[in-house]
């Protein structure tokens, strides 16, 4: 992947993949962005999916993130990293407005997925989060069978279909990498699951109601490092099809899955571009210091 | 242990046994058994005191519905009865408002009215039952009598459970009045019950896309489901043993009747009534023969709720194993 390097200062986005926003505004809104560039500069340049600009966010009167901006590309892992309290739970949680559920927390400036602000008042967040889906640090399965889990977010959009209902948890649990080890169990309660499959099975739940973003807010600091390893390989090919957004602690992690990654520091975003560039040959003395462990 | 050289003083803290740890473990074994005891007196003395009668009437005590001290022919089943169905039309009545409530509360409610009706519910629960009693005889009966009953009748009245003149007194009017006194209990169990359930289920459910209502229905409740029974059991149990507001209320007729107009008796009511002229020693000793039913009851009720609570437990423990 060619990824230019001027990824700091003004510029919010890694590189040169500025969105294509329709010029025609209406209500001073873009009416459509488009995914579709050449196809030869696509290969080169993914597309922002998720804008974020000018964000502030407010716990009561505590600034949680201040003037964070940035484009995370359509179809890649973005990682977003720093110390804890940085912000990047925050800022994940902003994706899919979860920070709606939170007394006293007040938001400033835009979120805009694919030409949207989720932040208007007209935005239907039951309809967000079904294309935003989200996975939480520890694994939720709720107190049900494994394939009810699954048919979850399914049910809830009224689909009552068995057969549909069979075929859309087959392909989910599959995609998460956990039918194989399931199928002859999809009744047994999710609860008896091991800490790494029930974590796959809540990706697998996520990915039933077919969003487009996944958000992971540190998917992985509770498994052990053999579900670790399956947990990353997944998400390596998720993004395939899925504009993923990863929280991580783990440095390691972040190089081995993400294709993008964002530094943050105290409610900042310092550094954001190519995972490669940010760990070989980081711009800010910040993000240096962060990686080399001298704080965190 | 492990490649750590034990120290003294480790060893010491989980070896040594104090003096005082000693006593003050034996001490608090005291209490437990304080309690076995005091069960344990009670069934036994129970059964001493109404020997005669269970020797008189048998099992057949349970079955028969004659109660007629004049004749001293004496038989539990109206008041058994009259328990039960008390209770149950109580817990029906009960559990969706305090359910509604609980929701309401944990859930819904901003700061300053959950506040203020919390603390109103608990209020609630501290009011004695004679004045219950009281105010179901003076408020709630004539409006019942005149308002209530007649409109049930009137559009109900093809079940059997609505047919009948409408005295005000009966069993409608005590299971609406025990309603009331255990909607608290059920509503300040099941509003802990539901703030006990970790945020995190509440926030992936509605990070599926749940709306509120289905987060509450399918994930709040599914984990809160063993406590709110918890609530609801303790309520049931309330509502077996309430003496004063029911006898106050019920209008105390020895009768199996399957509409709720028409008074009935409790197992606690007859008792309360009838001991201060219950003369000779087969009354008496059926009184108390009352009584050891009433416990039996409850034990039974309380052993089926435990069973209930168990199997959900069972079904919970691999999860709260982790």
């Amino acid at each position: 992947m060619n990824l230019n390097d001027q990824t700091i200062g003004n510029d919010i986005l890694p590189g040169d993949i500025r969105p294509h926003i329709n010029t025609e505004l209406q209500n001073g809104k873009p009416l459509f962005v488009s995914h579709r560039k050449p196809l030869e500069e696509s290969l080169e340049n993914p597309i922002p999916q998720i804008m974020v600009k000018e964000l502030n966010f407010y716990y009561g009167r505590q600034k949680a993130l201040s003037k964070v901006s940035l484009g995370i590309p359509a179809k890649k892992a973005t990682a977003l990293i720093g110390p804890s309290g940085c912000g990047k739970s925050t800022l994940l949680r902003t994706f899919s407005r979860m920070n709606d559920l939170i007394a006293n927390a007040r938001i400033e400036g835009t979120v805009t997925i694919d030409g949207r602000n989720i932040y208007d008042r007209d935005t239907d967040v039951v309809e967000l989060r079904r294309r935003v889906g989200m996975v939480f640090q520890k694994s939720t399965p709720f107190p049900k069978s494994i394939y009810d889990n699954v048919a979850y977010g399914l049910r809830i959009v009224g689909i009552r279909d068995k057969k549909t209902l069979d075929q859309i948890v087959e392909k989910s649990l599959r995609q998460a990498v956990l039918w194989e080890e399931v199928k002859d169990n999809l009744g047994k309660s999710a609860l008896a699951l091991s800490g790494g499959q029930q974590q796959r099975l809540c990706i697998a739940r996520a990915l039933a109601v077919g969003p487009e973003i996944l958000l992971m807010d540190e998917p992985c600091s509770a498994l052990d490092p053999n579900a670790t390893a399956r947990i990353e390989e997944l998400i390596f090919e998720l993004k395939d099809d899925y504009t993923v957004v990863i929280v991580t602690h783990n440095m390691q992690q972040a190089v081995r899955v993400s294709d993008f990654t964002a530094f943050l520091y105290l409610g900042e975003l310092i550094e954001f571009g190519s995972t490669q560039k940010i760990f070989t040959v980081p711009k800010d003395r910040r993000t240096e210091a962060y990686l080399t462990g001298k704080f965190g | 242990m492990g490649p750590f050289p034990r120290s003294k003083n480790m060893e010491k803290f989980g070896q040594r046994k104090d003096a005082v740890d000693i006593v003050f473990q034996r001490t608090m074994l005291v209490f437990p058994l304080l309690v076995l005891l005091i069960v344990g007196g009670i069934f036994v003395q129970l059964l001493l005191s109404s020997w005669i009668s269970i020797k008189e009437f048998g099992p057949a005590f349970l079955v028969t519905s004659t109660w007629d001290p004049v004749a001293e022919k004496f038989g539990a089943l109206p008041f058994i009865f009259g328990t039960i169905v008390s209770s149950l039309v109580a817990l029906l009545l009960a559990v969706p408002i305090g359910l509604g409530t609980a929701i309401y509360l944990a859930e819904y409610a901003p700061q300053w009215p959950r506040r203020i009706i919390s603390s109103l519910v608990d209020l609630l629960a501290a009011i004695p039952s004679v004045i219950y009693g009281l105010w179901g005889i003076f408020v709630l009966v004539p409006v019942m009598r005149s308002h209530v009953q007649p409109f049930l009748g009137k559009y109900l009245g093809f079940l059997p459970f609505f047919q009948g003149p409408a005295y005000g007194i009966g069993m409608f009017s005590a299971s609406v009045i025990l309603a009331i006194m255990i909607i608290p209990f059920i509503i300040s169990i099941s509003r802990e019950v539901i703030l006990a359930v970790p945020h995190v289920y509440k926030e992936a459910a509605y990070a599926m896309g749940a709306t509120r209502w289905e987060a509450i229905c399918t994930i709040i409740l599914s984990y809160g489901k063993a406590g709110i029974l918890g609530g609801i059991i303790l309520a049931m149990g309330r509502a077996i043993g309430e003496t004063m507001a029911v006898t106050m209320a019920i209008g105390n007729n020895v009768k199996i009747s399957a509409s709720l107009f028409s008074p009935a008796y409790t197992l606690a009511s007859v008792i309360a009534n009838e001991f201060a002229e219950a003369t000779s020693k087969l009354y008496l000793a059926s009184l108390t023969h009352i009584g050891l039913v009433l416990f039996l009851v409850s034990i039974v009720v309380n052993i089926l709720a435990w069973l209930l609570l168990w199997r959900i437990n069972e079904r919970q423990k691999i999860f709260q194993g982790r």
